[in-house]
């Protein structure tokens, strides 16, 4: 058992878990993070979509042990300062069906839209394949991360992105 | 969660136009309970105090100090809208701001009339009620306003949760709650608003829980706080319905944050500090198995027993010439809901508490007393129904209740099981394979004498009936009756197609079934649509001028066809390799037709473009309507294209996302538009309307393009 530190949407966390203790669970079990959901634990739904330094990342199948002095962000952190733009146009668009997996969708999108302000859709495709919706709310995310791409690049705010 | 009612008293309601039974529920502030009007008595019956503490409802609304509504239903929101559906009628009828309605679902209670979530009933049966209840509601705040300010009632008016005066005083609702518990007669009009008036219903409305999702604070069941809950998971068999005959856990109970393991009739749980600690333990039990019952039967086994069941052909009708026979194939199906089943369970001596997002909680109820011994005392079982991360029928089911309640009494603690997504994949309920045999009796001139669908599909299971008490009961005891009746009930051509008859032969596999969205229609249904443009094919007609000249001219259908095929522009000159498919059904009194353009050329299909047009009757609220219908095309599309299950030998071969193919967002057309056409004002269903005829539009679409009629679902399967 060792004592991990890594920073947890702008803050400075320690936790006592075995480093290959998948930080998924470190969040959800041992901080009470529950943003990031499960949905397979081999990284292949997108449900617990994160971000690590700014990058999106999956979380459960990612070891606690590897992220001392990094930053983790999750949907909580997003929208800590007032809404992102992101979360913004998710509701501008109802996206949200069972809403079980937007947290993921809204973290990769926004890590799409941190590397390119002017999306396609074969763009949009490439980042957000990887993101499963049980629900069938692809058209509306689409829509949703073309909204917030002029949101953004209308300079709505982007605090917490 | 919800709160148990307090008896029942003696106020009197009243009857709405439609028959809905209205009464005031005991209560400090005014609290109103409704209930449809199945077996209410003769209107002047209701002037009888109603003072049964058994009497069934449908729903209450409950007016708070603050002013906020609460509505408590026995529903439960899995994604399909009805949480914001319901706050809207509320809002609309009590003149209450659209945020000041909470919507909450009702515990397990023998009391709810049919407290069930699924075929497409929610708000086609709660509507009614709903509006009856909130009016007289309405019309009790308007009478305590008139009272305590000594007016006549029908001058006063109500607006944004308030009760005004035409000289400018104004009380809010909150302040009149106490006194309007206490009206003893209504002196306003009880009745609902006309649907002229509405300003709220009707108007496109995103969800009242939008801004809790995209922040990540939505509460599934193991979202919730239950202090010292364990993290439990459980090693199941490699087939399906297999037991454990022997286990060694002496390595797991020595891992790290391990604090229990229990021996279950599904497998072997292990109870950890965490999620991480509890799968590692799992996964080094030591556990031999006794084979599942179908551990003998692969999908080529199961293929030809449907096929073996169908039988020789029936007699065609007299004058029959020539007989047309399409045959289809349909895959198990995995609900594969986004959250696994999950379940919060602390069992204390006598009693029980679970949390989870039931379709049937009352079912839960049974299931997780029966399982603790305890069949004739349910109500020890306390069931909190939680939202859910998507249902689709899967929630119907409730192993992961009976398992957490079976481990937190074998170990004394809280806990919160969960199934992993290969458990989910692998030991679920399914969608039961199906084979189909359709046969069309052509006679001279084409003309169509007779229709005949013959469906062999492994008994569904439905132990929730249709949700109310005779037929739940039914559904238990006798499985194969209650799917038969099931079928008859809901299997139809809307066509005039001659003598058209529909008819199920039940295969017994022991693989466990349950319903799936759009239920047998999801197969038949589709199955008769695609056969649909095979007999135009064969008559050398267009599919389009085939239907509609075979419809009724009253019907629903030609309307969202004719919608469809003007706005999606059927016919219209396309590029080698793509091509055009409708389809239409009507169910769950509402009506829908699908247009899709596919592209083959690549070999494989790609979706282009989705045009739908359905008549729901009121739309209440139209963005969540169009939401489950889009949502329904992508199923639709996923299970037609590439999602299917592969039983080897007893076992589901798919375990994830990555080998069952649900479509992902680069697959999916960027564009599902989605047209109302409006008959009437009754209120149709939605969530299960949207799958069979989106299907069927695309297997259509793809024989058009390529020349071959699909005939084997998914398409794009390559795993035989």
């Amino acid at each position: 058992m060792l004592a991990h530190q890594f920073i947890l949407n702008g803050q400075t966390v320690t936790v006592e878990t075995p480093s290959d203790l998948p930080l998924l669970w470190v969040l959800r079990d041992v901080l009470g993070v529950r943003g990031p959901k499960y949905g397979c634990g081999v990284g292949v739904c997108g449900a617990c979509t994160s971000h690590l330094d700014g990058e999106a990342f999956r979380p459960c199948i990612h070891p606690v042990g590897s992220l001392s002095g990094h930053e983790v962000m999750t949907i909580e952190g997003l929208g800590a300062q007032g809404l992102h733009p992101v979360q913004q146009a998710w509701i501008d668009e109802d996206v949200a069906q069972c809403g079980f997996c937007q947290p993921g969708q809204i973290m990769a999108a926004v890590a799409l839209l941190r590397k390119n302000a002017h999306p396609t859709d074969a763009d949009i495709d490439a980042a957000m394949s990887e993101n499963v919706c049980r629900c069938g709310t692809y058209v509306r995310i689409r829509a949703a991360i073309k909204r917030a791409a002029l949101l953004l690049r209308s300079g709505a705010g982007v605090t917490g992105g | 969660m919800a709160d148990a009612l307090e008896a029942d008293t003696a106020a009197p309601g009243g009857l709405d136009r439609r028959g809905f039974l209205t009464w005031v529920v005991a209560s400090p502030t005014l609290m109103i309970a409704a209930r449809m009007g199945l077996d209410v008595p003769a209107a002047d019956a209701t002037e009888v105090p109603v003072t049964a503490t058994e009497t069934p409802l449908s729903l209450y609304i409950a007016l708070q100090l603050d002013g906020r509504v609460v509505t408590t239903l026995p529903r439960t929101e899995m994604g399909q809208g009805i949480t914001t559906a319901v706050a809207m009628l509320v809002a609309e009828e009590l003149d209450v701001a659209l945020d000041a309605v909470d919507v909450r679902s009702a515990d397990a209670d023998p009391r709810w009339l049919i407290q069930l979530t699924g075929l497409s009933s929610t708000m086609r049966y709660l509507t009614g009620p709903l509006r009856a209840a909130a009016a007289e509601a309405r019309a009790r705040l308007v009478t305590a306003a008139a009272l305590r300010w000594r007016v006549l009632a029908p001058t006063l008016t109500t607006s944004q949760g308030e009760v005004r005066a035409p000289d400018g005083r104004r009380l809010g609702y909150g302040e009149l709650a106490e006194e309007a518990a206490r009206v003893l007669l209504p002196l306003v009009s009880t009745r609902p608003k006309p649907e002229s008036q509405y300003t709220v219903v009707g108007r496109p409305t995103g969800r009242i829980d939008a801004l809790d999702i995209v922040t990540g604070a939505a509460r599934y069941a193991l979202d919730l706080d239950l202090p010292g809950a364990l993290p439990t998971v459980v090693a199941r068999p490699p087939t399906l319905r297999g037991a454990v005959q022997s286990f060694n856990d002496g390595v797991a109970r020595t891992m790290p944050g391990v604090v229990g393991v229990v021996w279950l009739p599904s497998g072997v749980a292990v109870a950890a500090r965490t999620f991480a600690q509890a799968f590692a333990a799992r996964d080094a039990l030591q556990v031999s198995w006794t084979p599942g019952p179908a551990s003998t039967l692969s999908d080529v086994d199961i293929r030809s027993r449907l096929r073996d069941a169908i039988g020789p052909r029936p007699l065609p009708p007299l004058l029959t010439t020539r007989t047309v026979e399409g045959r289809f194939d349909f895959p198990y199906l995995a609900h594969a809901p986004m959250e696994t089943q999950s379940c919060l369970a602390h069992v204390r001596g006598t009693s029980a508490e679970v949390w989870l997002g039931a379709q049937d909680p009352k079912y839960a109820q049974r299931e997780v007393a029966r399982a603790l011994g305890w069949d004739l005392t349910p109500q020890r079982v306390t069931v909190h129904v939680t939202r859910a991360g998507g249902g689709f029928g899967r929630r119907f089911f409730n192993q992961a209740a009976v398992e957490a309640a079976l481990v937190s009494r074998a170990i004394g603690q809280p806990v919160k099981l969960m199934w992993s997504r290969n458990d989910d994949m692998r030991h679920g309920h399914f969608r039961p394979a199906s084979h189909h045999r359709i046969l069309a009796h052509l006679g001279l001139g084409g003309s169509i004498l007779g229709w005949h669908h013959r469906a062999a599909i492994p008994t569904v299971e439905l132990p929730h009936g249709f949700g109310d008490v005779l037929t739940a009961l039914l559904g238990e005891a006798l499985p194969d009756a209650t799917s038969a009746v099931f079928f008859a009930i809901s299997q139809r051509i809307p066509y005039r197609f001659g003598f058209a008859s529909h008819e199920l032969r039940e295969v017994p596999i022991p693989i466990p079934t349950a319903s799936f969205r759009s239920v047998f229609t999801s197969q038949v249904g589709v199955a008769n649509e695609v056969f649909v443009d095979q007999l135009a094919r064969e008559l050398q007609v267009d599919p389009v001028a085939l239907r509609r000249s075979r419809l009724p001219s009253n019907s629903r259908l030609k309307a969202v066809l004719d919608k469809v095929v003007s706005v999606g522009q059927w016919g219209r000159a396309l590029p080698p390799g793509v091509a055009q498919g409708v389809a239409v059904l009507e169910e769950w009194e509402s009506a829908i037709a699908h247009l899709i353009e596919v592209d083959v050329s690549s070999g494989t299909p790609r979706v282009l473009r989705v045009v739908i047009a359905a008549d729901v009757g009121l739309p209440i609220n139209p963005k969540g309507i169009e939401a489950q219908l889009q949502g329904a095309a992508v199923d639709a599309m996923s299970t037609t294209l590439s999602a299917g299950l592969h039983i080897d030998s007893g076992a589901v071969r798919e375990g994830s996302f990555a080998d069952y193919r649900w479509l992902r967002m680069k697959h999916v057309p960027s564009d599902i538009q989605v047209h109302l056409v409006r008959s009437d004002d009754r209120v149709g269903g939605v969530g299960e309307l949207g799958y069979p005829s989106a299907a069927a539009a695309l297997t259509n679409a793809i024989a058009r393009a390529t020349g071959t009629m699909p005939t084997r679902f998914p398409i794009l399967d390559e795993g035989v």
